[in-house]
C-alpha cells in the first residue's frame, strides 16, 4: 500500500529524510518495500504483516512513527454541528446476529449536495490508490484510510420505509447485487445489512447498488459498525471479492474506533457538502468488552530476550507507544489499547518492547547447553547412496506431483496398483494434479525434454518419495531411488565404443550395491508393463523385492517422444537400508597363490550364465574363490541354438599352495556336473 | 705369436667399435672370448713354448681378455641405453589428446546447498528431524496457532488433498512433530530440510520449492541465542565478514518474530538490482517458539523457551551461485545440472 509522507506528516512531525524513516519503520517491525518520489511529495510502499491491519490507518501509522522519534501525535479533533432533530426518529438499528456484527452504529445528514470532492483528498485518495468518486463516497473513503474504520454510505431515502437498519444472516435462496454490479448468492453463513425487507449490503464487504450514493442523493446514511473477522474473510473468500473495507476487517478493526469514525465522516460531509447532520448517533453495541489487562513481568522480558532492560526502560517503551501501564511488584499490567488486537498475551509486549529497543542491541550470544549434533544410520546411508550415485549420474529433482495421464503413457494396465494414487484437490492444473506413486515417468520427462534440445547421452538419478493412499488419514510415503540412461560414453578416439544400455545401468547398481554392503542381490527376468519383456529384471535380496531394472519399452518410448534406447531401474530405498550389513569385519588375506583356469562351454542359447555359474560354484570347493565370465560368443565353429561362454575360475586356500592335481580333479569335477545339469560341453 | 694376438686384439676392437647390435656383441664374444674362440685357441698353443715365453704370453692374453671382456660389457650398455632410448622414442604418444571419458554426474544444486547448511548447524550441535510431505492440517496450521479462518493462512496458498490433509506449505510441522515425541526431554536442537508446496506458479516462484526449519528448545533459550545461531550460520554459508541485521517480523507460531537481512552478496550492500536497491537480502524468518505452540507440543512456556527458523533453500543457492531464475532447479537441463 502507498503511503503520502506528506500526508503523515499532518499528524506526526518527522524531521527524518523519507529514506531515513522507511528504515526506522522497517527496523521497528512496519516494513517499507521502497521510497518514490512523487509530485513534491514520497510515497512509501508499505508491506504490512498481517498482524498490524492496524497500520493500514494513517493515525495509527503515525502513532508508530511518534512511538519511535517521540514526537507528539496530533488525531484530528472532531466538532459537529448537529441540528434539533433526533436520529432515532430517522432510523432503527437491530443486530440479529450479535456475534457477527458486535457494534453498529448510524449517523445521518441531510440536504447534501453531491459533486467532486476537494483536490487536496482526491490527491490523498490517489496516493492510496483509490479512485475518487463524490465527496460523499470519497469522504468514506478518506476517513477509512485515516482511521481504519470502514465506512458505508446509503442514500437514505432509497431505504424501505421501515427505515431500521437490521443485521442478520443472510436467507435461504438470497440473492443481491454489490455496487460492482454482480449479482451474487448468498450462502446462510453471510452475514448482511438490510433495511428490514433487502439486503443492502454485505456486511462490511460492499454496499448494494440499489442503494448507493447518485448525483441527485439529498440524505446519506452514514454506516459505522464493527464485523467478526473470521466471517468477513469466510464471506469475502466465497465470494472471490476483497475490497478495502473487507481487507481491514479481515486483519481486525477497533470496536471502538467506530464513534470516531462516523463523527470524523460527518465533519467532513457537512463541510464537504453542506447539509446538516442529525443530532445523535444510533449506536448498538452488543459485543462491548472490558479492556485487555496483560501482566508484564520484567525479569520475564530479559528472560526471553537474552537482555538487560531495567523496569524503566521497559516501561518507558510502552509509555511511547500510548499503553496504559500500572506498577506492580515487579510487574506492569498494561492495558491494551482496543486498537491493537494483535496483543493478546504477554510474549506480545515483549516484542513490543524488543521492537523499539532494537532488534540490533539485542546481544548475539549462542546457546548454552550441549547436544550431541549429527545424522542417524539412515540419515547417513541415503547421503552414501547419492554420493555413489553422483559419481555416475546427474541428479534431478521432479515435481512431486504429476498428470494422471502419465499412467497411460507407462501403458499401466487399469487394474495396477500404481494407478491407485492422491489427488489434489484444487491443483494448478491438469499436468500438476496428482501425488506421483512412482519417479519413471519425471525421469522419462527429463530424458525427453534434453533429447529435444539436443543434450546427448543422458545419464540421471532422483531420490525422492512417492505416496501411497492408505486407510489412515495420512498416506504412506516410500523414498525411492530412480536412475535412467541413454545414449553411450561420449563419443572418443579410443575405439572405445561404450553404450549406456542395460548392463551399463547394472554395473551402476552392482557398485551402488557393493558400497552399500548389499550382497547376494538376485536380478531374475521379468515382465513389466513400462519395460522390454526381454530386457527387464526384478531385483531381490533375502526374498525381499528392492526394485526393478530394464529396458524401458519401445512404445513407452514413443509416448514419450523418445527416440533412443533409454534403460531405468527405481529402487526401494527403505528396503535398501534394511538390507545393509550392519558389520563390515576385515577378511583375511591369504597368503598362499593364486591358481587360474579358464573354460570355455557350450550352453544352449537359453541357459542364463547365472545357471552355469550356480552349477560351477555348487560342484567346486570353498577353494573357488572366484568365477568370472569374461566371453560369449555365437557364430562359426558354434552351432546352432548354441553360445560358447567363457569362464575364469580362481582358485585359493587359506593355508596351503594348491597342487596342480587337485585342480584338475576340481575342474573334471565341475565339467561332468555341467555336462550333467545343462548338458554343456567343454569347447 | 704377440703379433698374432694384437691382430686379434684390433680386428677385435674394430668389430667393438662398428658392432650396433647385442647380436653382434655376442659373436664377438664367442667368436674371441668362446670356448673355441681365437684367445683358447692361441692360448691352447702356448703350452708347446718355453716357460718364460709363456708366462709373458699367457699374462698378456688373459690381460687381453679381461680388457676385451670389459669392453664388451661397456659397449652392451652402452646399446642397451640406446635401444631403450630407440623404444622411448617410438612409444611417444599425443599428450593433448583426451583421456578416456567417463560418464561423471552430480548432486543437484540444491542437494548441495541443502548438505552445506546441515552440516554448519550438525556443527553446531543440531540434529536432523523429518516429517511427511502430506500432512495434517493440524500440524500444518492449527498446532502453529492458525486455526481456520486465520487471516496468516493467506501467506501461504495451500495445496488441500482434502479439507483435513494438506500438502505441507512449510517444514514447520516437523517442530510440533518433534516436541509431541520428545516432551518433555531437553533439550532439542533440530533442522527439518525437506520440501515444501504453494500454489503459486510463476518467475519467482515454484510450487515446490525446499525449506530447512529449525528448532531449539531448553530452558533459558533467548533472542539473543537465535541472533548468534543465525548470524554463525550466515556468515559460514557466505562470508565471514558479512554484515547482518534482524528486524521484527510475524509468524503466527512465534513471538517475538524476526527476518534477518544479509548485506547484498551482489553489491555488498551498495545496492544492485539482486536487492532492489535496498543493499539488503531478506535469507530466512525466525522468532521465540510461540508459547501456545510450546503447550501443543508438550511443553510449559514459562520453563521451556526456544527459537524456531525457517529458510528457502532455492533462494540460498541462487545467491550462492548466481542463479538468476528459479525455474532452472527444477527444469533438469543436463546443461545446467553438469556445472555442479
Amino acid at each position: 500500500m502507498g503511503v503520502s509522507i506528506n500526508w503523515l506528516k499532518q499528524y506526526v512531525d518527522i524531521e527524518w529524510t523519507p529514506e531515513e524513516l522507511a528504515h526506522r519503520l522497517t527496523m521497528a517491525g512496519i516494513a517499507i518495500e521502497g521510497v518514490e518520489e512523487s509530485d513534491s511529495d514520497y510515497i512509501m510502499d508499505l508491506d504490512l504483516t498481517p498482524n498490524r491491519g492496524d497500520c493500514l490507518g494513517m493515525i495509527n501509522l503515525a502513532r508508530e512513527v511518534a512511538a519511535i522519534n517521540g514526537k507528539e501525535l496530533r488525531i484530528p479533533q472532531v466538532t459537529i454541528k448537529e441540528n434539533r432533530e433526533n436520529i432515532n426518529d430517522f432510523i432503527k438499528v437491530e443486530i440479529a446476529a450479535p456475534d457477527l456484527c458486535p457494534r453498529y452504529a448510524a449517523r445521518l445528514i441531510k440536504n447534501v449536495e453531491i459533486k467532486p470532492s476537494p483536490e487536496w483528498m482526491q490527491k490523498v485518495l490517489l496516493s492510496s490508490g483509490i479512485r475518487p468518486i463524490s465527496n460523499i463516497v470519497d469522504v468514506t473513503n478518506y476517513v477509512m484510510l485515516e482511521s481504519n474504520q470502514p465506512l458505508h454510505a446509503f442514500d437514505y431515502d432509497l431505504l424501505s420505509p421501515a427505515k431500521t437498519i437490521l443485521v442478520r444472516k443472510a436467507e435461504y435462496g438470497e440473492n443481491f447485487t454489490t455496487l460492482d454490479e454482480v449479482e451474487r448468492e448468498l450462502d446462510l453463513d453471510s452475514l448482511v445489512i438490510t433495511d428490514s425487507i433487502r439486503p443492502v449490503a454485505l456486511a462490511g464487504i460492499m454496499g448494494g447498488l440499489d442503494s448507493e450514493i447518485k448525483d441527485h442523493t439529498r440524505n446519506v446514511l452514514i454506516e459505522s459498525a464493527n464485523f467478526l473477522n473470521t466471517n468477513i474473510r469466510r464471506t469475502s473468500k466465497k465470494q472471490g471479492l476483497r475490497s478495502d473495507s473487507s481487507v481491514r476487517f479481515e486483519k481486525g478493526v477497533d470496536p471502538n474506533g467506530v464513534i470516531y469514525g462516523v463523527n470524523r465522516a460527518a465533519q467532513l460531509m457537512q463541510e464537504l457538502a453542506g447539509g446538516e447532520v442529525v443530532k445523535g448517533i444510533c449506536d448498538v453495541y452488543p459485543g462491548q468488552k472490558d479492556p485487555l489487562i496483560i501482566p508484564l513481568r520484567f525479569d520475564r522480558v530479559n528472560y526471553l530476550l537474552g537482555t538487560q532492560l531495567n523496569p524503566q526502560e521497559i516501561k518507558d517503551f510502552l509509555v511511547q507507544l500510548q499503553f496504559k501501564i500500572k506498577d506492580k511488584k515487579g510487574y506492569l499490567e498494561v492495558e491494551i489499547p482496543s486498537y491493537r488486537p494483535d496483543i493478546s498475551m504477554e510474549a506480545d509486549l515483549i516484542e513490543e518492547v524488543a521492537r523499539l529497543y532494537g532488534y540490533d542491541k539485542v546481544p548475539d550470544t549462542l546457546p548454552g547447553s550441549i547436544n550431541c549434533g549429527g545424522l542417524t544410520d539412515y540419515q547417513r546411508f541415503r547421503d552414501r547412496i547419492k554420493e555413489v550415485m553422483a559419481a555416475y549420474l546427474y541428479e534431478v529433482i521432479n515435481y512431486s506431483f504429476i498428470s494422471p495421464q502419465l499412467y497411460d503413457r507407462l501403458m499401466l494396465p487399469t487394474d495396477s496398483g500404481l494407478r491407485n494414487f492422491i489427488q489434489l484437490a484444487n491443483p494448478l492444473s491438469e499436468e500438476q494434479s496428482v501425488m506421483r506413486t512412482l519417479l519413471l515417468p519425471g525421469l522419462l520427462e527429463n530424458i525427453s525434454k534434453n533429447l529435444a534440445r539436443r543434450n546427448q547421452n543422458l545419464n540421471f538419478f532422483e531420490m525422492g518419495a512417492v505416496y501411497y493412499p492408505t486407510s489412515e488419514s495420512l498416506p504412506r510415503e516410500e523414498l525411492k531411488l530412480g536412475a535412467i540412461v541413454a545414449g553411450r560414453v561420449e563419443l572418443n578416439w579410443l575405439k572405445n565404443e561404450v553404450p549406456m544400455d542395460f548392463y551399463y545401468l547394472k554395473g551402476i547398481v552392482e557398485m551402488l550395491f557393493q558400497e552399500l554392503g548389499i550382497r547376494d542381490c538376485v536380478f531374475t527376468a521379468v515382465q513389466e508393463p513400462s519395460y522390454h519383456p526381454g530386457r527387464t529384471a526384478r531385483i531381490m535380496c533375502q526374498g525381499k523385492k528392492i526394485g526393478v531394472i530394464g529396458e524401458v519399452h519401445p512404445l513407452v518410448l514413443d509416448k514419450f517422444d523418445i527416440s533412443e534406447k533409454v534403460c531405468a531401474f527405481e529402487l526401494d530405498v527403505n528396503t535398501l537400508f534394511k538390507l545393509k550389513e550392519k558389520k563390515n569385519m576385515m577378511e583375511q588375506i591369504a597368503k598362499y597363490p593364486v591358481i587360474e583356469r579358464d573354460i570355455a562351454v557350450l550352453l544352449k542359447q537359453e541357459t542364463k550364465a547365472s545357471e552355469a555359474i550356480k552349477v560351477i560354484k555348487d560342484a567346486a570347493s570353498q577353494l573357488l574363490q572366484e568365477v568370472i565370465v569374461f566371453d560369449i560368443y555365437t557364430g562359426e565353429q558354434v552351432p546352432e541354438g548354441y553360445k560358447s561362454v567363457a569362464f575364469r575360475l580362481t582358485f585359493q586356500s587359506m593355508d596351503r599352495t594348491l597342487k596342480e592335481k587337485e585342480i584338475n580333479s576340481l575342474i573334471e569335477g565341475i565339467l561332468g556336473s555341467l555336462d550333467q545339469e545343462l548338458k554343456a560341453q567343454l569347447r | 705369436m704377440l703379433s698374432k694376438l694384437s691382430e686379434i686384439k684390433d680386428r677385435a676392437e674394430k668389430i667393438l667399435q662398428e658392432a650396433d647390435s647385442m647380436e653382434k656383441l655376442n659373436e664377438l664374444r664367442v667368436k674371441t672370448l668362446g670356448r673355441k674362440g681365437e684367445i683358447t685357441v692361441l692360448l691352447r698353443t702356448l703350452k708347446d713354448l718355453s716357460p718364460e715365453i709363456k708366462a709373458q704370453m699367457g699374462q698378456a692374453a688373459n690381460q687381453f681378455k679381461m680388457q676385451l671382456e670389459e669392453m664388451i660389457n661397456q659397449k652392451s650398455e652402452e646399446l642397451k641405453q640406446e635401444q631403450l632410448q630407440q623404444r622411448l622414442n617410438a612409444e611417444k604418444i599425443d599428450v593433448t589428446l583426451p583421456g578416456m571419458p567417463f560418464m561423471r554426474g552430480s548432486k543437484h544444486p540444491l542437494t548441495r546447498v541443502s548438505e552445506e547448511i546441515r552440516d554448519v548447524f550438525i556443527g553446531m550441535g543440531f540434529n536432523v528431524a523429518e516429517g511427511p510431505e502430506i500432512e495434517l492440517d493440524y500440524y500444518n496450521f492449527e498446532a502453529l496457532n492458525m486455526p481456520r479462518n486465520h487471516p496468516a493462512r493467506d501467506m501461504q496458498d495451500t495445496f488441500y488433498i482434502n479439507d483435513d490433509v494438506v500438502v505441507r506449505t512449510h517444514t514447520s510441522p516437523v517442530q510440533v512433530r518433534t516436541m509431541e515425541k520428545m516432551s518433555p526431554h531437553l533439550p532439542i536442537r533440530i533442522i527439518v530440510p525437506g520440501k515444501v508446496y504453494r500454489k503459486d506458479d510463476d518467475a519467482t516462484h515454484s510450487p515446490m520449492f525446499q525449506q530447512v526449519e529449525g528448532l531449539v528448545l531448553d530452558e533459558r533459550i533467548t533472542l539473543a541465542d537465535l541472533k548468534g545461531t543465525l548470524m554463525n550460520f550466515a556468515r559460514e554459508i557466505f562470508e565471514a565478514d558479512l554484515k547482518v541485521r534482524f528486524r521484527p517480523s510475524y509468524f503466527p507460531f512465534t513471538e517475538p518474530s524476526a527476518e534477518m537481512d544479509i548485506s547484498c552478496v551482489n553489491c555488498r550492500g551498495v545496492g544492485c538490482r539482486v536487492c532492489s536497491h535496498t543493499g539488503w537480502l531478506e535469507i530466512l524468518g525466525a522468532g521465540m517458539v510461540n508459547p501456545r505452540v510450546l503447550e501443543y507440543g508438550g511443553y510449559d512456556p514459562e520453563k521451556v523457551t526456544g527459537f524456531a527458523f525457517g529458510m528457502g533453500i532455492e533462494r540460498i543457492a541462487m545467491l550462492k551461485y548466481g542463479i538468476n531464475d528459479l525455474r532452472l532447479f527444477f527444469d533438469n537441463d543436463r546443461r545446467f545440472l553438469q556445472q555442479f
